[in-house]
């Protein structure tokens, strides 16, 4: 049985992300957490795009780089991280725009719940960054299509 | 570069949706056009405060009014809408196609903590 992911607009300058996990939520924070398991589901070879580097010091107050190699950076830093329940980082790619994103990993046993909140500085900030990634979400729109037609079991146990 | 225009509007239809009672005014319109009074009563609400919430989602292009004598009569933009909800859904379906991904490394690691 497949999880869903579910994405809800929780407020003007925020949207949050929700997914079960069939694996103990030690095992989740550790795909999180470690460069060598993060760029492999964070940028999915299917996407067409290649992760030139991924450097991430995930700790309070370490920060983290994926490059893209053609110019594309994405940066910023950790401001709290407490194994294994809760990541949280800034992009700040965007400038002043720059949102926060907080990962918190909760145990559920064979489970992990995981929820995950964009937060911008303000509505106009949502609104700008939400645009400018219009995009890249229809590119990733369509190789999730491709995705699903390569490998129908890419879900399962 | 997106058009600012677009953007606002989007967002506008984000700060409509936040609120319950509008995202059940556009359910019920879904199923229907109403009458301003028709929404009060079905949601329990005064007049003056069911008229604030089609104000907002008017203003955000999700609900059109006209009113022909002494009736307001609602209905739902359905354009808006569509776009409120395909914003929604690419964003679903970037973080779903990743998910799966994840599925993958934490099942892997899974087994390896097996053997």
């Amino acid at each position: 049985m497949e999880n869903r992911t579910t994405v809800e607009r929780t407020s003007d300058r925020e949207v949050v992300v929700t997914r079960m996990f069939d694996a103990p939520v030690r095992l989740v924070f550790e795909a999180w957490s470690r460069p060598e398991l993060f760029k492999q589901w964070w940028v999915p070879r299917s996407m067409g795009m290649t992760l030139h580097s991924c450097e991430m010091d995930v700790r309070t107050g370490g920060t983290y780089r994926l490059s893209f190699g053609d110019g594309m950076d994405f940066f910023g830093r950790y401001i709290e991280v407490t194994p294994p329940t809760l990541i949280v980082w800034t992009n700040e790619e965007a400038g002043e725009n720059s949102s926060v994103t907080t990962v918190t990993f909760e145990d559920k046993g064979d489970q992990t719940l995981v929820v995950m909140s964009e937060l911008y500085p303000s509505k106009e900030a949502f609104e700008t960054a939400g645009g400018a990634e219009d995009a890249t979400i229809e590119t990733f729109a369509q190789l999730d299509e491709l995705l699903v037609t390569l490998s129908p079991s890419a879900g399962g146990r | 570069m997106v058009q600012y225009t677009r953007q606002s509007r989007v967002g506008a239809s984000f700060a409509a949706l936040s609120d319950a009672t509008r995202r059940g005014v556009l359910e019920q319109l879904g199923r229907g056009d109403a009458s301003i009074t028709d929404l009060a009563d079905k949601f329990r609400m005064t007049l003056t405060g069911m008229k604030k919430h089609v104000y907002v989602l008017e203003q955000a292009g999700l609900v059109t009014t006209e009113k022909v004598g002494r009736v307001r009569t609602c209905r739902l933009g359905v354009h808006r809408l569509e776009e409120e909800t395909a914003w929604i859904e690419s964003y679903r379906r970037l973080w779903d196609v990743r998910f799966r991904e994840l599925d993958n490394v934490v099942g892997e690691l899974k087994r390896k903590g097996a053997h």
